[in-house]
C-alpha cells in the first residue's frame, strides 16, 4: 500500500472528515501530552487532510496520545483527533506489523502495585 | 433494587478495596449486586477504530447477560464503565455494527443495546438518591476536605458517556456532601491522569497526575478520591504520601460505620 492510499485508509478507519477541521488549534491547547509530542494533534488533522502520512507513521506522538479525550470532547466541529491517531497507530500495527511493545519488556515494567488494566490497555492500544 | 455487576479484572486483583467496599456498602443500602456469572475483560481501553467488531464482543456478552436477567448492568472500575457504555451506545447507534455483531454471535433475540449501563455513582444518583444515602450515614465525614478526581474516562465523551457535565461536573462533590465531607473544587479535577502511559512512558505518565495532585493539594484537599485504579495508581506515585488517594467506595464504607 503507497502513501496515499494507505492515508485514505487512516481516514476510512478514523471514522472522521478531518475537512471538517477550522484549524482553531484548540485540540493541541488541551492535549495534556502536548510538550512531550513531536507532531501536535492539529498537525496530524492537518497532515492527514494533505495525504502526508509519512512523517506521522514515524512520529513519536502515535505512542504519546492517552486517548484522554480531552481534544475529541473540546473540538468544536467534532473532528476528534484522537480518533485520527489511532488511525494513524492501527494503519502501523495492522498493516504494516510494527508494535510498539513486546510480551518480553513487561516483567521490567511491573511494580507490585501496577492495575492489570494498565497491562491489558497498553497491550489494547500499542499491539495487533 | 437488583443489579447485574461487572467487575472487571483489576477489581479482583490490585482493586479489590474498589470492589469490597463497594459491595459492603451496597448490602448496607438494600441494594444487591449479582455478579455476572461468566464475565470477561472490557479490554480497558474502548477501540478507537471504527471497523473494529472483535475487540468489543466481551462488552457484549456482558450486556446480553444482564439483558437475559433483566437488569441494569453497574459497574464499579471508570474504565470498565467507559469501554461498555460506548460498545453499548454503538450497538444502539450504529446499525452496520449492531448487525454484524448479532450475525456473529447468532443471537435468537436480536440486541440493539438495550442493556441500562449505570455507574455505581450515577446508581446512588439516580436510583438510590443522595438525600436518602445522607440519612442512612451513621459516621459522617465532618469537615474532611475531599478532593474529587474525575480523570476522563467517566465524563468523555460527553454526549455517549451521559455521565455529568463533563467540564463541570458535580456528581463526585454531591456524594462527597453526602457523606457529611467537604468538597474541594480543583482546576484539573478533570483532566488525565497519564492513564496506560504510565507502562510505555512513566515520565510522561508522572508529569501528568502531578499536576493533578499538586492542583488539589494547592486548593487545601486532604485527600483525593476516585472511581478508577489506574488514576489511583498513577495519583499514588506522583503524590509521594503527601496527600492519600482513596476509591469513593472506601469512604462509602467509612461514613456507613463498615470500615
Amino acid at each position: 500500500m503507497d502513501s496515499k492510499e494507505l492515508c485514505k485508509e487512516a481516514i476510512r478507519i478514523s471514522g472522521i472528515d478531518p475537512r471538517k477541521c477550522m484549524k482553531c488549534g484548540k485540540c493541541s491547547a488541551t492535549c495534556p501530552a502536548f510538550e512531550d509530542m513531536d507532531i501536535h494533534p492539529h498537525e496530524f488533522v492537518s497532515m492527514l487532510c494533505d495525504g502526508r502520512i509519512d512523517r506521522l507513521l514515524k512520529s513519536k506522538s502515535l505512542w504519546r496520545c492517552v486517548s484522554c479525550f480531552a481534544c475529541v470532547e473540546r473540538c468544536p466541529r467534532g473532528v476528534e483527533p484522537a480518533r485520527l491517531i489511532e488511525a494513524v497507530r492501527v494503519c502501523l500495527i495492522r498493516n504494516r506489523n510494527e508494535n510498539f511493545i513486546s510480551p518480553d519488556e513487561i516483567p521490567a515494567l511491573l511494580d507490585p502495585q501496577l492495575p492489570q488494566q494498565a497491562i491489558v490497555s497498553t497491550f489494547r492500544k500499542f499491539r495487533k | 433494587m437488583i443489579y447485574s455487576y461487572f467487575p472487571g479484572c483489576t477489581l479482583k486483583t490490585k482493586g479489590k478495596d474498589l470492589d469490597i467496599y463497594g459491595r459492603q456498602a451496597a448490602e448496607k443500602l438494600g441494594i444487591t449486586l449479582e455478579e455476572l456469572p461468566e464475565w470477561q475483560c472490557c479490554g480497558g481501553v474502548y477501540p478507537l477504530a471504527s471497523d473494529e467488531i472483535a475487540t468489543k464482543l466481551s462488552s457484549v456478552r456482558a450486556l446480553l447477560s444482564a439483558r437475559d436477567k433483566k437488569q441494569p448492568l453497574l459497574t464499579m472500575c471508570s474504565a470498565c464503565h467507559h469501554v461498555i457504555k460506548r460498545v453499548n451506545y454503538d450497538m444502539q447507534n450504529k446499525p452496520d455494527f449492531a448487525m454484524k455483531v448479532n450475525n456473529y454471535l447468532g443471537l435468537y433475540e436480536k440486541y440493539s443495546g438495550e442493556t441500562r449501563v449505570v455507574h455505581y455513582l450515577e446508581m446512588l444518583r439516580d436510583d438510590y438518591g443522595f438525600d436518602k444515602l445522607k440519612e442512612k450515614v451513621v459516621n459522617p465525614l465532618t469537615g474532611k476536605k475531599i478532593a474529587a478526581y474525575y480523570g476522563c474516562l467517566l465524563l468523555r465523551p460527553g454526549k455517549e458517556m451521559a455521565f455529568d457535565n463533563p467540564e463541570n461536573p458535580t456528581i463526585i462533590e454531591d456524594f462527597i456532601k453526602a457523606i457529611g465531607a467537604t468538597p474541594v473544587k480543583y482546576p484539573f479535577r478533570n483532566e488525565c491522569c497519564g492513564g496506560y502511559m504510565t507502562m510505555s512512558d512513566k515520565p510522561l505518565a508522572g508529569k501528568m497526575a502531578t499536576m493533578v495532585v499538586d492542583s488539589a493539594k494547592l486548593k487545601g484537599a486532604e485527600c483525593i478520591i476516585t472511581a478508577c485504579p489506574l488514576c489511583l495508581y498513577n495519583l499514588k506515585q506522583s503524590s509521594e504520601d503527601k496527600i492519600p488517594v482513596y476509591y469513593f467506595t472506601e469512604l462509602l464504607a467509612e461514613a456507613l460505620g463498615l470500615k
